[in-house]
């Protein structure tokens, strides 16, 4: 079963003669417990699409379908709660002011859920954070703990999808590998479905089962791991960014590589 | 191929300190390196002394830090000795800095044009005209299709690769022997990343100078760079040549290679560093 149905999904901003239409008509199911990558350059849309499914973005038309359910511009708290997001910056994307805690009971407050100590402490127990970190504030937290407490906040009203908006962009590469494999982990043990939105190809890669290559608001192409890994893929502009995440190709280096035989 | 052995800046033990309240912090500790008429990658993550390395070569640490050397040589001049009216020389025109975003190191209120043309008029008291006819020539270079226009530009009305474009070419009309590039190509999109670096690449090479290249991307640096030197703590672990980074000794070296998802060598799960008390010591 679909847990994700988007169906000629285009979203927009602004009113009237400045519309600006940010994505264009894009279609894809994602299955419960599968990941869908969406990769592309700043400005291609693909954060507005996890607005829209996220329902931070109500200026969407087509359909959109969560959960065997069809989601209106207007959502219930419930269908609200089934997706959460995990922002890129871990460090602007928590109150600063308000301890772990605080933050992670606001969430159960606006959904009223009862035995929130008790969700707290599981949930940070989940994402490998000591308990008494709830007493601490953001900036007493390295990157990688605040991008802890992101996903745990995503997590506590028991989500069935999590929307990842560059999770790891934010972090060093030691840290990275801590976060990939957390949300590995959680996935398994959640059952969670995820959408990974990413620029490195290598990250998405890692988590996704199949990943939609965006450019300027639309999909040129939908890849699967698979292809990924054995470099069969068709477009030119996913060969670029492939190339992108191994580092740098010297155009001078290239030519020469392709005069030897292989 | 450029000449390696042919010297441009000479570190030795150079450390910097700050004082704070609660006691000396040293950010760089006993760092040693020289770099040739090479591309040299500084690899590190946040908090490694990466960048306070780059800004006490130009001795452009915040005032209250303090740097000590036993030798810090760029060419003929002594950095340690300098005077602040010599390293205002030295500064943009013998060495440049090429910073991570453009939005953020450009002046917003001058035209791209005026910025480029200040560093010749300034350095080598060049004409107006000198500087406008030179300014057009080093935008050409970086791939600038129409140099007029982007001349009267302003900062806010161009791309972000065409601003580290503009930012090349500001560090490189005053004809500098070292550029340090701290993290100049972060902030862009992977298809303009590589436009970037084949400009950078290509000057470097054409004028046979020295670039330090700093960074956090380890494939980005292995691939770039002809040596790297890698930083945990303010310390250098590791200095290597590029192609050998696979075959890296020190385990922090080895720690981030493996934590590092790739496309050609996939696994199911990433590596976590430990890390070791011990890689503090000496």
């Amino acid at each position: 079963m679909s847990m994700i149905k988007a169906h000629h999904l285009a979203v927009s901003y602004g009113h009237g003669e400045t519309a600006l239409k940010v994505v264009k008509d894009v279609s894809f199911e994602v299955e419960k417990g599968e990941t869908f990558g969406l990769v592309g350059e700043s400005g291609c849309g693909k954060s507005t699409i996890l607005g829209a499914l996220a329902g931070r973005n109500k200026q969407w038309t087509g359909t959109i379908e969560i959960d065997g359910e069809t989601i209106g511009q207007k959502r219930t708290r419930a269908q609200l709660a089934k997706q959460q997001l995990v922002f890129q910056d871990p460090f602007g994307s928590i109150h600063p002011r308000h301890t772990i805690g605080r933050t992670l009971l606001e969430p159960l407050e606006i959904h009223g859920k009862d035995r929130r100590q008790e969700r707290i402490e599981k949930v940070l127990t989940d994402v490998g954070l000591p308990l008494n970190f709830r007493y601490r504030y953001p900036h007493q937290l390295s990157g990688g703990q605040r991008q802890r407490v992101a996903i745990a906040r995503a997590l506590i009203l028991e989500p069935k999808i999590l929307l990842l908006d560059e999770p790891t962009s934010a972090l060093d590469v030691s840290i990275q590998a801590e976060i990939l494999n957390l949300l590995k982990d959680l996935r398994q043990r959640e059952q969670l479905t995820y959408i990974l939105v990413s620029h490195d190809l290598a990250v998405v890669a890692h988590l996704c089962d199949r990943v939609a290559i965006m450019q300027s608001g639309g999909f040129v192409e939908v890849a699967t791991r698979q292809q990924l890994l054995e470099n069969t893929v068709e477009h030119p502009y996913t060969r670029i960014l492939m190339d992108g995440s191994r580092g740098y190709v010297s155009e001078k280096r290239n030519s020469r590589r392709e005069a030897l035989p292989a | 191929m450029a000449n390696t052995s042919d010297t441009i800046l000479t570190v030795e033990n150079m450390s910097v300190e700050f004082p704070t309240l609660s006691g000396v912090t040293t950010a760089v500790r006993d760092v040693s390196f020289t770099v040739g008429r090479e591309k040299i990658g500084i690899i590190g993550e946040s908090g490694s002394g990466k960048s306070t390395t780059g800004r006490a070569i130009m001795r452009l640490q915040p005032p209250q830090a303090i740097v000590k050397a036993n030798r810090m040589q760029f060419e003929d001049i002594d950095l340690m000795a300098a005077s602040e009216e010599e390293m205002r020389s030295i500064r943009g025109r013998r060495i440049a800095m090429i910073l991570q975003d453009p939005k953020y190191s450009l002046n917003p209120v001058m035209t791209v044009g005026e910025q480029i043309s200040e560093t010749v008029i300034l350095h080598e008291r060049a004409t107006p005209q000198e500087a406008r006819s030179r300014t057009l020539a080093m935008l050409e270079r970086v791939n600038i299709r129409d140099p007029q226009r982007v001349f009267d530009l302003y900062p806010h009305e161009v791309s972000g690769g065409m601003g580290q474009r503009i930012m090349i070419s500001m560090m490189l009309i005053a004809q500098p022997s070292l550029i340090i590039a701290d993290e100049p190509t972060s902030a862009l999109d992977v298809t303009v990343r590589q436009q970037v670096l084949s400009i950078l690449d290509d000057l470097v090479v054409e004028r046979n100078i020295g670039l330090i290249f700093i960074s956090h991307d380890l494939n980005l640096v292995r691939s770039f760079c002809d040596r790297v030197i890698i930083m945990y703590a303010g310390r250098v672990v590791e200095t290597i040549a590029a192609a050998d980074l696979d075959q890296a000794q020190h385990p922090y070296t080895r720690g981030l290679l493996n934590a590092l998802p790739s496309l050609d060598h996939p696994k199911d799960r990433l590596e976590v560093l430990r890390r070791d008390p011990a890689w503090l010591e000496n």
